[in-house]
């Protein structure tokens, strides 16, 4: 097993004409069993067309009903990027993936209020995310696929080159995953840091997670509270930010202290307290988790 | 992107909000004129840079003739403002906000921000407003009431008075409390607005209220829609090394250390930075040349670091994924020659093409110094740096 994606999963891509799309929906087909998954494009002015056999049709709802897809990932640019969130919600998926970075925060208050709201099924990952992956069944997403190995790790992380390096160091230490999930650094986005670990938890083939945050916000503090009443697997963590100063963004809308808050030393005292190993050193992130497997 | 408070305090008007009547000024000349062009008796000369506690580093001044407000324009404009926010060199002050005085019973707090957990724009409100609001905020929190704003809705008639009354304004002046609270969150949407705050809203001796101060900042990603806010900036305010990054698509931020890092991906970035710190140096920079770096970028982003003269030496930390190894050492080989680098320079890469990266980099006969970790990596150059052990050569 894995959390929210597997081998059965199809895949509706949302911008699969674009540059990025092109490319990376080249990249999830060759992954794995990726030309089973990735069944379906999306684009009303190329409706009817092919990209690498794929079919394009005109909306989400046509390709769901056509392909039976479940799942979305988007590439749209950021003016129509919320709107395009909004269309795969109302299409009923179950999971919509958004890679799009630069959003506006405004677009996203509006299209996760009004999936409050209407009290919708769909899950959102991201946006300005890497993805998901579960090795050697289906990578969704622009991770490098080749650095993932299968296994019994979860790995769970706001950023997409650090989540590289805890996997790539997982690997080497011959630890594989289950699922690496990139939940993106914007600062209103859809799971967090909290929902992931509890899949992770729930899942029979995950041993043990790696939880990777950064400064900003509280979401690694309510996982880790989370944890503490809940946990029944080791999970490691590595905060990043230390040395950021205050009220200057490192380049995620999400990375910035402001009022004192969400500083790296505060979130990895309260994941500490809450049962979480943690780690200053980045480099040893594989190593902190080979530690605490029984 | 953050704008001055004359500026922020045009937009508020058009929402609605009350503030006292002044004129923007780069002159003493003209700051005289717009006293006199404002008339009365007391007028306040307020130094116009992008951060705050302005007054309480001697940028705000009360005058009590046109004269007085020369001989204060003279003195505040030109000076290095040095603030809690500024940093210990300060910030050049340029322009100047001519306002006239106030009369001032109460001094309020109003801020908004949007808050990550509800997904909300939060109304934050204060009876206790003035300099010291982040002292209120930090121990007396039950002095800063709430509001979690539907996004449809918008800031209802019945919360917006509750607020009002609250944070103390009387019975009589509720109506203006709503109207400047509702036009503050009006402004807030419809600009993109990623913060906004009026400390002090003020309740004037005659019962009205005024924000005599205006903070926006705004969202970058939402600036491709609003032009107006665009016009606004001032590019005086902003760190010359940053506006030239974001020239080539790159993020970059200036800090105090002296080991320059280029590194891919800002989660990354802090990591690398973190690492850095572990072995007992300081960053000089946050740099990243995100997603698809070219030579040409790579080489801009050595000039950038380079540009700084506490820099000492450069750590490159790059996980390639789509972005492959083997360009970044080609960008990293150019980029080294063209810029003539005279300080150590360590390269840690992994992922995509790794060994045919860290080839290239050996075979470059430049002096790189290999690393196969973020933490070897760092102990090299901090290493090469303080001069203390022989360089590992490539």
């Amino acid at each position: 097993m894995s959390i929210l994606i597997n081998k059965n999963t199809r895949v509706v891509t949302q911008g699969i004409t674009g540059k990025t799309g092109q490319f990376h929906t080249k990249m999830c087909q060759e992954y794995a069993n990726g030309r089973n998954c990735f069944v379906a494009g999306v684009n009303p002015k190329k409706a009817g067309e092919k990209f690498e056999g794929i079919p394009i049709f005109a909306s989400v709802k046509e390709a769901r009903e056509k392909t039976g897809v479940n799942t979305s990932v988007i590439y749209v640019p950021p003016p129509g990027a919320a709107a395009a969130i909004w269309e795969a919600v109302e299409a009923d998926l179950d999971l919509v993936i958004c890679i799009t970075e630069g959003i506006p925060v405004r677009d996203l208050i509006e299209v996760r209020d009004r999936m409050r709201k209407q009290n919708r099924k769909t899950i959102l990952v991201g946006p300005n995310c890497p993805g998901v992956i579960t090795p050697d069944e289906i990578k969704i997403g622009i991770m490098p696929g080749h650095i993932h190995k299968k296994g019994r790790i979860g790995v769970v992380s706001r950023s997409g080159t650090l989540t590289y390096e805890a996997v790539g160091q997982l690997s080497e230490l011959g630890l594989g995953q289950s699922s690496a999930v990139g939940i993106g650094g914007d600062p209103v986005n859809g799971l967090k840091h909290k929902e992931v670990l509890e899949l992770f938890m729930n899942d029979p083939e995950t041993d043990a997670v790696i939880m990777i945050g950064e400064i900003g916000g509280s979401d690694e503090e309510t996982a880790a509270q989370w944890y503490q009443a809940n946990a029944r697997k080791p999970v490691v963590g590595f905060i990043a930010g230390v040395t950021a100063p205050p009220g200057k963004r490192m380049g995620h809308a999400g990375a910035i202290i402001s009022g004192g808050k969400g500083t790296a030393q505060e979130k990895l005292a309260v994941m500490e307290a809450c049962g979480i190993r943690v780690t200053k050193n980045p480099s040893e992130m594989g190593k902190l988790l080979k530690s605490v497997l029984k | 992107m953050k704008i001055h408070e004359y500026q922020g305090k045009e937009i508020l008007r058009k929402y609605g909000v009350a503030t006292p009547r002044g004129i923007a000024c780069f002159s003493v000349d003209e700051a005289v004129k717009a006293a006199q062009t404002l008339g009365g008796s007391v007028w306040v000369v307020k130094a116009q840079i992008h951060a705050g506690g302005r007054g309480k580093g001697g940028g705000v001044k009360v005058a009590k003739s046109p004269d007085q407000v020369g001989q204060y324009a003279g003195q505040i404009l030109g000076m290095q403002l040095k603030t809690h926010q500024t940093g210990p060199e300060g910030q050049k002050v340029r322009r100047l906000l001519i306002e006239e005085g106030a009369d001032i019973r109460k001094e309020l707090y109003v801020g908004m921000v949007v808050d990550r957990v509800t997904q909300k724009v939060c109304l934050m409100a204060s009876s206790e407003g003035g300099m010291d609001i982040e002292e209120v905020a930090a121990h007396t929190p039950e002095k800063i009431h709430k509001v979690f704003v539907d996004p449809v809705t918008g800031l209802k008639d019945a919360d917006a008075d509750d607020v009002a009354r609250k944070i103390g304004i009387p019975e009589a002046s509720v109506a203006q409390g709503r109207a400047v609270l509702q036009g503050l969150y009006q402004a807030f949407w419809d600009t993109d607005a990623s913060l906004a705050e009026i400390n002090p809203l003020i309740l004037t001796g005659d019962g009205r209220v005024v924000a005599l101060d205006a903070k926006l900042n705004f969202d970058s990603n939402a600036l491709y829609r609003h032009e107006d806010v665009v016009a606004m900036r001032d590019l005086d305010e902003e760190d010359p090394a940053e506006i030239e990054a974001s020239r080539f698509d790159l993020s970059y931020i200036s800090l105090d250390g002296n080991i320059g890092c280029l590194v891919n991906g800002a989660g990354l970035a802090m990591a690398t930075m973190d690492t850095i710190k572990l072995y007992g140096a300081e960053p000089a920079n946050f740099l990243d040349v995100g997603g698809g770096a070219t030579t040409e970028k790579v080489t801009e982003a050595f000039k950038l670091m380079l540009r700084n003269s506490n820099v000492k030496g450069i750590l490159v930390n790059i996980f390639g994924g789509i972005m492959r190894c083997d360009t970044i050492a080609e960008g990293v080989v150019a980029a080294a020659r063209e810029v003539h680098l005279s300080v150590p320079l360590v390269v840690r890469m992994k992922g995509t093409n790794e060994d045919i990266g860290k080839k290239i980099l050996a075979e470059s006969g430049l002096p790189i110094i290999s690393a196969n970790t973020m933490a070897e990596a760092a102990e090299r150059i901090v290493a090469a740096v303080q001069g203390k052990v022989a360089a590992v050569q490539a």
